[in-house]
């Protein structure tokens, strides 16, 4: 809300927390530290030309991986935080209202900052290169998703140390979220952030879209690609359909907000839970937009590390749609007991139950897959192999969760907590590692060292299982989510310590994951084959990392599996002694800093309304226009790279 | 763009429309239609919230105290029209007529430009007579679905002259085609959106 | 982003597109008639309420059909026609959102507030 300047030095930089002053002084000094790095090692020039105007999907998949981790490690150490204030009865460790801002930040950054760009940083990654694509359909747009949620994902962040964090949780909900209890900027931060980077999300969907449906190589029928290729497909129909909704209940609750309306306030004919219906009608979804790609991930980590082709192919891809669109039936379940009446709890019960069968025909397609196949006990595949018992638990706390009478008991209990955070770990998490350990060597070069890969692996495993299973009991016996605090002689004590330590354990696994990705980067063992997994699909067939223009020649698919198919061919080919096809210069986009210069403005037309500085939100708005009307008129966009230079590269990359 | 001009004559002359010619201007074009959908999903979830609210009027005005039939009726006809001149537009465009094409283009700006000011000059009565968007639930939901359309034209409009203006400079080309056919597919869209707005807010708001 | 690829199953556009817009002008006469019986059923005092408002919604639906066949070409594309099956799904679940809400936030009349 308007700050007048005399208040600014209490209200606009958060004081009076010794965590943080500490936050304050590391993030000076790490800020500190990479200008250092860039200017010493003469750096800024590569960064610029690089990284910050690249329109390359590998390098933006590489990109969003940084940010999420670097956001995984902020969400954890929320998660410690919490677990460590909640690790014995009437602990004095953290205050409420700064209990209030962790939780809320955890769970907003885990979602929409972590999990979104860790699958959007697979989709960049292995798509293009699955159907055998030289890019996205519409790489521009791609940078630009990249800085929207880079720059939503900095102005959450700065809630911390600037104007104080939000703290109405994940799901903000009016009233508690309303300016009658709410008026710091904390939750404009919120709610200005998540719109941010929800275009990007947005645009993401469509451009993976457009890119898997009309960028195939030729002979890739639908019915021919990777499995993870179709679920990026049935994420991205999720997004494009699901996010509209978040955006129009962001964009309500700001309004009231800034505006005064009153969508949300009871005493003027508003109706809180227009929002929670609205929420949800984006959140449920949200949660299959994150977990589809992990289940297309697992498919092709079982596939590969069992030597064998997808157990069930048409039920897999099947059942990848059918769950797609039946998850957008089912959202009244986060909100039972609000009392829609029997009817409509009923059939959205029924409706969340169905989700079950397809999601079961996927189990037992993964485990008839293993059956009889030469298993190879790789880091992904451990990843992969821990994720079924997680989703089977996962899976049956759900459907209790789903029976609605039920629910009035559980709702809202740490029961609930143990559930979601098993399926959005043990899915999301497990399937982004899986996925990350997996592609590894094809964006960079080398392979994750596996001894610490298996370290970190057991670790993070086992601390979940401590840290998670005491939550199941706790919420039966009446422990609600959010309760900063609780008193000793519940019988809650032993159970909550455990939880903790687990935590710990987790905390640790993700530093062994940490120190495992800076030792492969020296000693970790070089990809020189391209393919060092003797992988099944397109990606593997090229040099790892692929050259920018990813396919010297689009490969023609015959089948699925493409890649193992041609090497099942090419002993024939070389016997034969049949020659390529000749090379033909290839078209491709040319890089641009306008995404990065309009993730800027966006940052600051966002900081200027969060503050309700409106000349500043002004000035961010225009530089936007600007910023789409330069591209409008900008008519040199691409280039052709001439076969020399292709010629060059492959021969270089040792391949002809 | 760069892309081989022969690939371009020759789909033209197998009866492809010149925004289809290149693979860039189709995959455009495909994607348009997906922000469409998403679009729609967007006046879905605020025609939700409206016909929710629409009764929740606490003692203030309602919407057969303060829909004007003759002014929103020429609003209505207004965009109508407009949808038709912008159709009329494509159709010069795939014609080869730039003359034609730029007038139907300015004809569909000045249409639209009169909706918007029917539309201002209706919010800023009721907000000068006790009925702005803070009076009542009912008056947030009609000023933000209503305004999110009006936002959405007049987006248009802005995006339309800059559409005339390359037009102006070079001509009907791939590119260009490409970018008249997807403002045209925008402003067809609003149309559609103003018919429900039309039917589920004025005319439902009136109803004897 | 690559060359440009030749696929044998091109768009159909319509007949009409070089001459006399003909499709153009049905479009627009049937938009204003439509509109027009919508705003009489409004203000007309006969009939059932429920009824006019299914009508007018009717009338309405059927404003979507005309907008996509005669002015947007929904039928062109190179290819399968994805944005069509992207049209329908966004429809189903337009419907969902608006239908769904409708029936959840109505608590079956009996609002406690």
């Amino acid at each position: 809300m308007p700050v007048s300047p005399a208040n600014l030095t209490g209200h606009f930089f958060v004081t009076g927390d010794p965590l943080i002053y500490g936050a304050d002084a590391s993030i000076l000094l790490a800020s500190a530290a990479v200008v250092f790095v860039l200017t010493y090692y003469k750096k800024w020039r590569w960064l610029w030309r690089e990284w910050l105007t690249t329109v390359d999907h590998k390098k933006i998949g590489v990109m969003y991986l940084m940010a999420a981790l670097l956001m995984l490690f902020r969400g954890g150490v929320d998660a410690i935080l919490m677990r460590t204030q909640l690790m014995l009865p009437n602990m004095k460790f953290l205050a409420a209202e700064h209990y209030n801002q962790i939780f809320t930040t955890h769970g907003t950054i885990m979602i929409l900052f972590m999990a979104m760009p860790l699958i959007f940083a697979m989709f960049n990654i292995a798509v293009p290169l699955q159907i055998g694509a030289r890019d996205v359909a519409f790489p521009y747009l791609n940078a630009i998703s990249f800085w929207l949620f880079f720059f939503g994902a900095m102005l959450l962040n700065l809630s911390f140390v600037i104007g104080g964090s939000p703290d109405a949780g994940w799901t903000s909900y009016p009233p508690l979220a309303g300016l009658g209890f709410d008026r710091g900027p904390g939750e404009n931060f919120y709610l200005l952030a998540l719109q941010v980077s929800g275009i990007g999300s947005m645009a993401t969907g469509i451009n993976f879209i457009v890119t898997i449906l009309k960028m195939r190589a030729p002979g890739m029928t639908l019915t021919k690609m990777p499995l993870f290729t179709w679920s990026v497909l049935a994420s991205s129909i999720l997004i494009i359909y699901a996010f509209p909704a978040l955006t129009a209940a962001l964009a309500l609750l700001l309004i009231d907000r800034v505006a005064g309306a009153h969508f949300f306030t009871m005493t003027q004919g508003g109706n809180a839970m227009m929002y929670v219906n609205l929420f949800w009608i984006w959140g449920h979804p949200e949660v299959y937009i994150v977990v589809l790609p992990a289940f297309g991930i697992f498919s092709e980590v079982f596939s590969t590390f069992s030597g064998k082709r997808i157990f069930g192919y048409t039920s897999m891809w099947l059942s990848l749609m059918t769950i797609s669109v039946l998850s957008y039936f089912v959202w009244v379940h986060h909100f039972f007991t609000m009392g829609a009446g029997p009817d409509v709890n009923s059939f959205f019960a029924v409706a969340s139950m169905a989700v079950a069968i397809p999601t079961g025909v996927k189990v037992f397609n993964w485990l008839f897959t293993m059956y009889r196949g030469r298993i190879r006990f790789t880091v992904p595949m451990l990843w992969a192999l821990a994720f079924i018992p997680n989703f089977a638990i996962g899976g049956a706390t759900g459907v209790m969760l789903a029976a609605a009478p039920a629910d009035y008991q559980y709702h809202n209990s740490y029961f609930l907590i143990a559930h979601f955070h098993q399926v959005l770990i043990g899915g999301v998490v497990y399937g982004m590692l899986a996925g990350m350990y997996y592609w590894w060597p094809k964006m960079f070069g080398f392979k994750l060292n596996e001894r610490l890969g298996r370290w970190g692996f057991w670790l993070f495993n086992i601390g979940f299982y401590v840290c998670f299973m005491p939550l199941y009991p706790l919420g039966l016996m009446g422990m609600t989510r959010r309760m900063y605090v609780y008193p000793a002689g519940l019988h809650w004590a032993l159970l909550n310590l455990i939880s903790t330590i687990g935590a710990y354990v987790m905390g640790i696994a993700f530093i062994l994951i940490v120190i495992d990705v800076l030792y492969s980067i020296v000693r970790g063992e070089r990809d020189v084959t391209g393919d060092p997994w003797n992988g099944r699909t397109l990606e593997w067939s090229l040099p790892s990392p692929a050259p920018h223009y990813n396919f010297a020649r689009i490969p023609a698919v015959a089948s699925r599996d493409a890649w193992w198919a041609m090497k099942e061919q090419r002993a024939d080919d070389l016997n034969s002694g049949r020659q390529p096809e000749p090379l033909q210069p290839i078209h491709m986009p040319k890089n641009s800093g306008r995404p990065f210069i309009l993730g800027v403005f966006f940052f600051v037309g966002g900081f200027g309304a969060v503050f309700g500085w409106y000349l500043l939100a002004a000035l961010g708005f225009v530089g936007v226009l600007f910023a789409l009307l330069s591209r409008a008129l900008e008519y040199d966009t691409d280039y052709y790279i001439s076969v020399e230079e292709i010629e060059r590269t492959e021969t270089a990359l040792g391949r002809s | 763009m760069a892309v081989a001009q022969d690939t371009v004559e020759r789909s033209v002359r197998n009866g492809v429309p010149l925004e289809y010619a290149t693979a860039d201007g189709e995959l455009k074009i495909a994607g348009f239609w997906l922000f469409l959908s998403t679009d729609l999903l967007l006046f879905a979830c605020l025609f939700s919230t409206y016909a929710i609210l629409r009764t929740n009027t606490v003692g203030g005005p309602t919407g057969a105290q303060l829909f004007d039939i003759p002014g929103f009726t020429t609003e209505t006809f207004a965009l109508l029209t407009s949808s038709f001149t912008c159709g009329l537009a494509t159709h010069e465009m795939r014609r080869g007529n730039r003359a034609a094409l730029i007038a139907w283009l300015a004809v569909t700006v000045l249409l639209g430009l009169v909706f918007i000011g029917f539309e201002l000059d209706e919010f800023i009565s009721y907000a000068t007579h006790g009925a702005a968007m803070q009076r009542s639930a009912f008056l947030s939901a009609f000023f933000t679905l209503v305004g999110t359309h009006g936002a959405h034209v007049s987006l248009g409009i802005l995006w339309m002259l800059t559409v005339v203006y390359q037009l102006a400079v070079r001509g009907i080309t791939a590119v260009t085609a490409r970018k008249v056919f997807i403002v045209g597919l925008y402003w067809h869209f609003l149309d559609i959106v103003w018919v429900f707005i039309f039917t589920v807010v004025y005319l439902t708001g009136v109803l004897k | 982003m690559t060359v440009s690829h030749q696929q044998a199953n091109r768009r159909s556009h319509s007949a009409g597109d070089h001459g006399f817009p003909w499709s153009h002008i049905a479009g627009y006469i049937l938009s204003v008639v439509l509109t027009a019986s919508a705003l009489w059923l409004a203000v007309a005092h006969a009939g059932r309420p429920v009824w006019r408002l299914s009508a007018i919604l009717s009338l309405a639906s059927a404003q979507i059909f005309v907008q996509l066949f005669l002015f947007m070409h929904i039928t062109e594309s190179h290819g399968p026609r994805y944005h069509v099956l992207a049209l329908v799904l966004a429809a189903v679940f337009t419907l969902t959102v608006v239908m769904g809400s409708i029936w959840i936030m109505s608590f079956n009349g009996t609002q406690a507030y």
